[in-house]
């Protein structure tokens, strides 16, 4: 598919921050890969490699105010919201100190602080939450929006209709956000999508939809602002549909047998990160100095994430039953 | 006053959204149909389509919205039209309602409130007569409550929209139009005990929902054959009022427990455990259980009150159990 041109370039501190959140994402997760093989993280691990413009490009275009609902790949989005690196880095080891108190670990990054309402590890499962939230949002008369991320295999699911249709019927506050990397696990678009224009089947309900370049980050800050705006202002949802590829397997235990590493290869040259530097570079905004303080930044936010990970203690066993009721005073 | 089961229902509904602006009730047919068993009837009228909201036939999708505004601060009451289309709401209920609290560490509670009719007894065949409040009560972070008398059907709903967690009301299809006088300052409840609902010395009757209505009408014919049985109502099977069952094991010594859901894995076979866990040395006879018997609930009139528990078979049981027909000594 053709895009339309990529937008212009920001000025270079906005250009800068787009570059950095996508490096965080980066060097983060390939830290995640290297401590998973260390056996410090375990369980599921689903990295956002190759797909990060879609968060770095998207997330900061929302209000504080606002609310953000994701999926199992969701070290991405937390990161750019702004939940602490180091909360993230400590619920994946399993640790107290972990924003989720480490019971949810890598798929169920939450935090109030954020609004970041997780972490659904079941596909479309957290698309009604994201409607009950602007539902929510408009009962109260407050001026937030919802935004929801899911991915190709989601639009397969009927939550996704369900959640589609009542947000349209009821004309709420949420940006859907599409994360179409072309494959559900291992299953390509094409073997389990009848109509694989994903945006045309949000638009069936009435809903504005249209599918970016999710590799291009400013295409992908582009569209999210444009959307953003207009359901802020009382548009309804809107939905955005982000063409994008995981550059690593779907999780740790993937071999692979279900695409070609030229296929791989062919979409590694349109790798978001080089694509955005290259251009700042040309624009005389970035150059080879200004890139390794980046990195030195960056590698210095990971290694801070790693140490308070490390560094974090185990709940003890004896508050396993914690959480399961809240332990507020309750009315009898 | 003289009032019904559905009416106790409807006046608990008004309440909730005179006393907080954050409720609000949805389901399929709530408001212009004035609900399926007539619960929300001129609800719409006075609160108006956003607090009365008419959904679409989107089980996942409106209990998950109902989840998601519990989070974003309101307090719905999601009703689910039967139990049995809880069935494509699973999802939303098990993984997210229950379980958000603890995966998120405490950070989000959702307090959500879902009531769903329930049980079969009215010729409406398999897919609509399903049992599965003991299902429910399998699942740790949900509160599960079955009113079965006018008090706790008026009584019940306010105490679990106060609670931070949410809770699943089981209201049993018959007990729409059970008549009977209710105090004029009838009002909440507490949620967290069962009641004895009649006392007795010689057996106890252990059930909840339509099971008490059914068990009290034993224990009056069984006391016309002289036996003494006492009636305990649940009320909560999750978490189960094990000080209770305890309690009335301890008087009677004999325990039938009386569950329109099938007996394998069923609620009856919890709180038959909990009894040997905790008042095995009180037993003078095995726990009895009188349970829908394992098939999909049939039709005709005859099958249908065959697979359901009824009187004559509860009162077969205990009679047993006093007899020592049972096989004890």
């Amino acid at each position: 598919m053709t895009f339309p041109p990529s937008p212009s370039l920001p000025d270079e501190s906005d250009a800068r921050a787009l570059l950095r959140s996508m490096l965080l994402i980066r060097r983060f997760e390939e830290k995640c890969a290297e401590l998973y093989t260390q056996e410090k993280i375990r369980g599921f691990l689903h990295l956002y490699i190759g797909e990060e413009a879609v968060a770095a490009g998207s997330l900061p275009v929302l209000q504080p105010q606002d609310s953000v609902v994701a999926t199992y790949r969701e070290h991405g989005q937390a990161l750019v919201r702004g939940v602490p690196a180091t909360t993230i880095m400590a619920e994946m080891y399993g640790k107290q100190e972990g924003c989720a108190r480490g019971r949810g670990g890598s798929m169920h990054i939450f935090d109030a602080e954020t609004r970041f309402f997780g972490g659904n590890a079941i596909v479309a499962g957290g698309l009604p939450l994201a409607v009950g939230l602007a539902l929510a949002a408009r009962m109260q008369g407050e001026d937030r929006v919802t935004a929801c991320y899911f991915g190709d295999g989601a639009v397969a699911e009927g939550e996704f209709h369900e959640a589609m249709n009542l947000a349209a019927l009821w004309d709420l506050p949420v940006l859907f956000c599409c994360e179409n990397n072309l494959y559900a696990m291992g299953t390509a678009v094409t073997i389990a999508h009848a109509e694989t224009d994903l945006a045309l089947r949000a638009t069936s309900y009435g809903i504005p939809a249209w599918a970016v370049d999710g590799m291009d980050v400013l295409a992908v800050a582009a569209a999210t602002r444009r959307a953003v705006q207009s359901v802020r202002a009382g548009g309804g949802p809107h939905f955005l549909e982000f063409r994008t590829y995981r550059f690593r397997p779907h999780s740790m235990f993937d071999p692979e047998l279900y695409r070609s590493k030229e296929e791989v290869a062919e979409w590694k040259k349109r790798d978001p990160i080089p694509l955005l530097a290259a251009r700042m570079r040309e624009a005389g905004m970035l150059d080879d100095e200004g890139m390794e303080a980046l990195e030195s930044e960056v590698a210095d936010e990971v290694d801070e994430a790693v140490t308070f990970a490390e560094e974090g203690s185990w709940e003890p066993v004896e508050e396993l039953t914690r959480f399961v009721y809240s332990e507020t005073e309750e009315v009898s | 006053m003289k009032t019904t089961y559905r009416e106790a229902v409807r006046e608990a509904i008004r309440e909730a959204m005179d006393r907080d602006d954050r409720v609000f009730l949805m389901d399929e047919d709530v408001g212009h149909y004035g609900g399926c068993y007539a619960v929300s009837k001129g609800l719409l009228e006075e609160f108006g389509p956003e607090r009365i909201r008419d959904t679409p036939l989107s089980e996942s999708g409106f209990v998950g919205a109902g989840i998601g505004a519990a989070l974003g601060g309101m307090r719905p009451i999601v009703e689910v039209m039967t139990v049995n289309f809880s069935l494509l709401a699973l999802d939303q209920i098990v993984n997210n309602a229950a379980t958000l609290l603890h995966m998120s560490g405490g950070a989000f509670n959702v307090p959500v409130v879902i009531r769903m009719a329930t049980g079969g007894g009215r010729q409406v065949a398999a897919q609509h007569s399903r049992s599965l409040d003991g299902w429910y009560a399998h699942i740790p972070g949900l509160r599960i409550l079955t009113p079965a008398t006018l008090e706790d059907a008026r009584g019940m709903l306010w105490t679990a929209l106060e609670d931070p967690d949410p809770v699943i009301l089981f209201e049993h299809v018959l007990l729409y139009n059970m008549e009977g006088e209710l105090a004029d300052d009838a009002g909440p409840v507490p949620i967290d005990r069962a009641a004895v609902r009649r006392e007795g010395s010689d057996v106890s009757l252990i059930t909840f929902g339509i099971g008490v209505v059914k068990a009290l009408q034993a224990a009056e014919g069984l006391a016309e054959e002289g036996i003494s049985a006492e009636v305990l109502d649940l009320r909560t099977l999750r978490p189960l009022d094990d000080d209770a069952i305890v309690e009335t094991v301890r008087r009677t010594h004999r325990a039938v427990v009386v569950d329109e859901g099938w007996r394998s894995g069923g609620i009856s076979a919890e709180i038959s455990a909990r009894i040997t866990e905790g008042a095995f040395y009180e037993l003078d006879a095995p726990v009895a259980r009188v349970c829908g018997v394992e098939v999909p609930t049939p039709y005709p009139e005859h099958l249908e009150r065959a697979a359901l528990p009824q009187v004559e078979d509860i009162l077969e049981a205990a009679r047993a159990l006093i007899s020592g027909k049972d096989g004890t000594l």
